[in-house]
């Protein structure tokens, strides 16, 4: 994967996001503090959210370019999103959820991302009959990645997936994650607070504070710098 | 006859079934005659559900683009909308009366175009009701859609669903017990109306008369014991309506993903 954002602006009320990333990985953290802009730059890449300068580049494919006007609908760009609560259609069915994107004929081409392999590698194939606002908090994170990748992205984007779970299913969804990352061969942008997480997943990590590019690495350098006294996530100007 | 400036109660008198039956005498609301008093309470459920069925699509339509969406002139929309929860109802009648009269642009061209009245027929008392119902019916509508979880419809883009599908397979789904509340309660304001609708559609029995109208015509006469009978058809539709959109909204399950 070859995510570039190139000069990219954007707005979120009095928030501004203002960003030049060039990202290439199986697996990129996205790191910062609350407000930093991490879900923002999450909605620019996703389609959800229209930046108001640069471009926006997946692979060879041109996701935005406000110079030229174009624009590619969140709907058309198969990237795959799931936000801090799995956010699971609670009218419907854990079938029904894990249907409503999926896309048989893309699938077709990537076998690994078939049904079946899903429900296995995310121990979710006894849930197929439940309602939503029966399943614990690991449960519908389980189902909600199913979701995603069941509809064949060519990137996942996962929004602290992992935040609101206690250690033990903090533990079980780590190496499913780890799975998708590898045998499902997805590319993955993790944002998250915790460093732990990162260091299992993320071959490079970047670092957002207040909208801005604080610093980028592999986690190892990343967590070593941050954790130094006296460090600053503020971007040094150029001088 | 000119039918934008028809007074109610000479329509009244010169519109009576029969053509000699005096409105003034009680003959035809009264209730000793119970077909006269289940025809006035199906004529007033009927024209609250036709009302309500109206402006259902609009009103849900309009109440997601406040909920959703920023677009020129939305505060504009927004005020007239609720205009006819604040001004007098005969106020409202009396704009209505202008717009939908036969010499008004609205009633000229419907009245060219099909032929047909608006104001003092029965059309025009459904007019009444579902433009006094209107407001209601966007405000929860607009509630309802405010409440759904903006991150469901984002994932559900995400899936690949489109605009439409995903306003019909998220956003409605989980706004419809909220709709369906907001159209019993713009259904039990229909059945109330009475300002607009005598201002628009007169008192002309067997044609315009509600239950409002009559409570209102038997008080004028000095017939208690009528009005107390329509004002208790009245109350207990009132009562069932607000009990069903309160039962509605006691049992909606708030959009969980937690």
């Amino acid at each position: 994967m070859k995510l570039v954002l190139e000069r990219v602006q954007a707005v979120a009320g009095s928030f501004m996001l203002d960003v030049d990333l060039a990202l290439q990985g199986r697996a990129i953290g996205l790191y910062g503090d609350s407000g930093a802009g991490k879900t923002t730059l999450l909605e620019v890449i996703a389609g959800l959210r229209r930046p108001e300068r640069g471009c926006v580049r997946l692979g060879d494919t041109v996701l935005d370019d406000v110079a030229r006007r174009q624009h590619v609908p969140a709907e058309a760009r198969g990237i795959g999103y799931v936000p801090q609560d799995g956010a699971l259609f609670p009218h419907l069915s854990v079938r029904q959820n894990l249907h409503y994107g999926r896309r048989p004929r893309a699938v077709s081409h990537r076998p690994a991302l078939s049904l079946e392999a899903i429900l296995s590698a995310l121990d979710i194939a006894d849930l197929i009959d439940r309602r939503v606002p029966g399943l614990s908090g690991g449960e519908r994170q389980r189902v909600a990645l199913a979701r995603a990748l069941l509809a064949a992205p060519h990137l996942l984007l996962l929004d602290e997936p992992l935040s609101s779970l206690d250690d033990a299913h903090k533990g079980a969804i780590l190496p499913c994650l780890a799975r998708i990352r590898d045998e499902f061969e997805v590319p993955i942008l993790y944002v998250s607070h915790a460093a732990d997480e990162l260091f299992a997943l993320c071959d490079h990590v970047v670092v957002l504070h207040r909208g801005q590019v604080s610093t980028s690495g592999s986690p190892g350098t990343i967590f070593e710098r941050i954790s130094v006294p006296g460090y600053r996530l503020a971007p040094r100007s150029p001088i | 006859m000119d039918a934008d400036g028809q007074n109610s109660a000479a329509a009244g008198s010169a519109l009576a079934p029969g053509g000699g039956v005096d409105v003034v005498d009680g003959v035809v609301l009264a209730v000793s005659d119970f077909d006269a008093l289940l025809q006035i309470t199906l004529f007033t459920l009927g024209v609250a559900a036709l009302g309500t069925a109206l402006i259902f699509p609009g009103g849900v339509a309009l109440g997601w683009l406040l909920a959703r969406k920023r677009w020129p002139g939305k505060a504009v929309v927004e005020t007239v909308v609720a205009l006819p929860l604040v001004m007098p109802p005969v106020a409202t009648g009396l704009i209505l009366l202008k717009l939908f009269g036969r010499r008004g642009p609205i009633g000229g061209w419907f009245e060219s175009v099909f032929g047909l009245d608006l104001v003092f027929t029965w059309r025009a008392v459904v007019l009444a009701a579902a433009v006094m119902a209107l407001p209601l019916l966007v405000r929860t509508a607009r509630v309802a859609f405010e409440e759904v979880p903006v991150r469901l419809e984002h994932v559900a883009r995400t899936l690949g669903a489109g605009p439409w599908r995903v306003f019909f397979t998220v956003s409605l789904p989980l706004a419809a017990r909220g709709l369906w509340a907001g159209g019993v309660l713009a259904f039990a304001r229909a059945l109330g109306e009475f300002g607009a609708t005598v201002m628009v559609a007169g008192f002309i029995p067997g044609q315009t008369v509600t239950l409002a109208l009559g409570i209102y015509h038997h008080v004028q006469l000095g017939q208690d014991r009528e009005a107390f009978v329509l004002l208790a058809i009245s109350a207990a539709l009132a009562f069932a309506a607000v009990s069903l959109s309160e039962w509605i909204l006691r049992g909606r399950t708030r959009p969980r993903t937690e």
